[in-house]
């Protein structure tokens, strides 16, 4: 894949201009609507005038290591596991993060990142990107998730749906992408984690349309800014404000 | 039938007419609830001596349930559950109402297979389709093949007529005494990339699919949509007439045509039947409202938007999304669907989660127009034809506005 970078169209913001963005695995692990994030991530580029080149990278294809932004969804145990053998394998998404490349993970996918999870009743390996692990919680955690979030990334709380089994618990090497305000997250105190370009969260499917700052914050890591022209988001904050609302009742 | 069961059946049928008289419902489900809290064993009771198809599936089970009975239909009574009621409740109430009857045709929702397999000892079981539908209560994709797999194999006398073109329907049916296979197309390929059996990649050209991994694959199918109909096992070929839209209803068509030859009727004599079915509990049904036609679509999960856009017209289309308990209460389904299909045509959206709607369709470039209500849509479009979409219960809200039409 080529590393070339090309003059971006409309409003200059620095930086390479191409954004990258790479959907790892949708044939394992994309359950719950994933293909959102990549589509709200491109759209939002696109908005400010940077064009983005999308790809998506299938379980037997090698992981390209120069993109700007890796997505990683939710799935079942069985993928899950397998998913993160063959990125094991793989390493193409290790030596993106030493590049500084951007990895936003949901779910199963968010699982994956740490040192270890459980899936179908055996524990797994992860990829050692985060330092957290995960285990079985004592129920599943279905239901909407909202949370205030680390107040250094600087948007506001987090909107999402959560459905797993697992809960996660965090190392020093981490810290918790939000303090929990309904729902459950990691462990129902703390929810999701970050640490440099890499952020995982239980919001799972797609998080990104009801957390547009959230998406913002990836771009801006990827291209290294730091703030984008503002975009009309009528419908995205009438959906936070009514999921906000029907959290409170 | 035992006394214990014979007042439960009477009691049963009592309690649905009085839901009925009371405007509760059309107490489909309320009756058997209290007869199977009189007699648990009363739908095994109601189920024997009768000869049972059961239709079971993520999509198409209630309109290839109504196209099955009416196909059997050529041999006699026919009990069926055709208001969509398809859990043991309903299974209970349709029979008690039917009274006697050789046969019965019946719906079940997948999570119950094997359950009411055990119960009605049925002749047939057909095995639609599954895919991903209201995860956050629904067992997820390949959990549900592998409970199916288990049913299965528990009652290798069952003949099963399974769809040939989902990958999890064939590995699901792996464990079945005999299967009869149809072809009815699969628009939808999300939930079988990877085998159910050994986690390889599953390949696909023209309409063959295989496992690249291990010898799954897409079984020989007997019963052939072709075109506007349909070929069945000897070769020959039967034009399908239906009153009922989109490609996918030929292949229900298919399936309940096969369904009914494990009953020995031929399908040139069930063939005409079919077009007696017009609407299924107000799905497809047509209503004039000021000049408008109002055509209702029920869409539950991404494969059924996929066909509703496929049946739908081109033509000023309301949306209509909620997320109740019936529908699942998670909405991220909706990026699983791609909506560009509606491009061009005026788009209008309601529902409790319209807003969520929006968001996606503004990512889709599908420019809308959001309203309160039915009537809202209504005075919004021009005279002519309107297009509803809607999902479970906000189908069912506005099969209400429009009086409970079937």
């Amino acid at each position: 894949m080529s590393t070339e970078s090309f003059p971006a169209i409309g409003p200059s913001i620095g930086g390479p201009s191409v954004l990258r963005l790479v959907w790892i695995y949708p044939d394992l692990l994309s359950t719950y609507g994933d293909r959102g994030n990549l589509l709200i991530l491109a759209r939002r580029a696109q908005q400010r005038g940077i064009p983005v080149e999308l790809t998506e990278i299938r379980s037997d294809q090698p992981v390209p290591q120069s993109a700007d932004i890796y997505l990683i969804g939710g799935g079942e145990d069985g993928p899950q596991a397998l998913a993160a053998q063959r990125l094991r394998a793989d390493t193409g998404l290790h030596r993106a993060v030493d590049q500084g490349s951007v990895i936003f993970a949901v779910c199963a996918g968010y699982q994956l990142l740490g040192t270890s999870f459980f899936a179908k009743g055996t524990q797994c390996t992860g990829l050692e990107l985060l330092d957290l692990y995960s285990d079985r919680g004592p129920s599943r955690a279905v239901g909407e998730l909202a949370g205030d979030i680390d107040p250094r990334l600087g948007v506001p709380p987090l909107s999402g749906f959560e459905n797993h089994g697992g809960r996660t618990h965090l190392g020093n090497g981490v810290s918790p992408l939000a303090r929990v305000t309904a729902g459950v997250g990691n462990d129902g105190a703390s929810e999701g984690a970050w640490r440099g370009n890499i952020l995982g969260t239980y919001a799972h499917g797609p998080a990104l349309a009801r957390n547009p700052a959230l998406a913002d914050l990836l771009l801006r890591w990827a291209i290294g800014a730091a703030s984008l022209p503002p975009l009309n988001d009528l419908w995205a904050d009438r959906l936070r404000a009514e999921r906000m609302a029907a959290i409170r009742t | 039938m035992p006394l214990r069961a014979k007042v439960a059946s009477s009691v049963s049928r009592t309690a649905a007419a009085l839901s009925r008289a009371a405007g509760r419902g059309d107490g489909s489900v309320i009756g058997g609830w209290i007869g199977l809290k009189i007699d648990p064993e009363l739908l095994a009771h109601l189920a024997a001596g009768r000869a049972v198809a059961l239709v079971s599936g993520t999509n198409g089970k209630t309109t290839t349930t109504r196209l099955a009975a009416a196909a059997v239909g050529v041999l006699g009574r026919v009990a069926t559950n055709s208001y969509g009621a398809n859990m043991p409740t309903g299974h209970t109430s349709a029979l008690a109402k039917a009274g006697t009857t050789p046969y019965a045709v019946l719906e079940v929702d997948e999570h119950y297979l094997a359950q009411v397999l055990e119960a009605t000892s049925p002749r047939v079981v057909a095995l639609l389709n599954l895919s991903r539908d209201q995860l956050d209560r629904a067992k997820e994709v390949a959990m549900m093949a592998q409970l199916w797999q288990v049913a299965l194999a528990e009652h290798p006398e069952v003949k099963v007529v399974a769809n040939a073109d989902d990958p999890m329907v064939v590995w699901a049916a792996a464990t079945a005494g005999a299967v009869s296979w149809f072809s009815a197309g699969q628009r939808w390929h999300d939930d079988s990339w990877v085998c159910p059996e050994c986690g390889s990649a599953i390949e696909r050209s023209d309409d063959q699919w295989w496992c690249a991994g291990c010898p799954l694959r897409r079984p020989e199918p007997e019963w052939v949509v072709d075109e506007d109909g349909v070929i069945d096992p000897t070769g020959a070929w039967h034009k399908v007439t239906l009153q009922l839209p989109g490609q996918v209803n030929i292949g229900n068509a298919a399936t309940a045509l096969a369904v009914a030859a494990e009953f020995g009727v031929r399908p040139v004599d069930a063939v005409s039947r079919l077009a007696v079915v017009t609407s299924v509990a107000g799905r497809y049904a047509q209503v004039v409202r000021n000049g408008r036609t109002i055509r209702l679509l029920l869409a539950k999960n991404p494969a059924s938007w996929l066909e509703a856009f496929d049946m739908a017209e081109q033509a000023p289309t309301l949306l209509s999304i909620n997320a109740r308990d019936p529908d699942g209460l998670d909405t991220s389904w909706l990026f699983d669907v791609d909506f560009s299909p509606l491009r061009g045509r005026q788009v209008l959206i309601t529902g409790d989660r319209a807003f969520d709607l929006a968001v996606r369709l503004e990512v889709n470039d599908v420019p809308f127009l959001h309203v309160p209500s039915l009537n809202a849509a209504i005075s919004s479009v021009p005279p002519g034809r309107l297009e509803v979409i809607a999902n479970y219960t906000a189908f069912q809200d506005i099969r209400a506005e429009l009086d409970r039409v079937n």
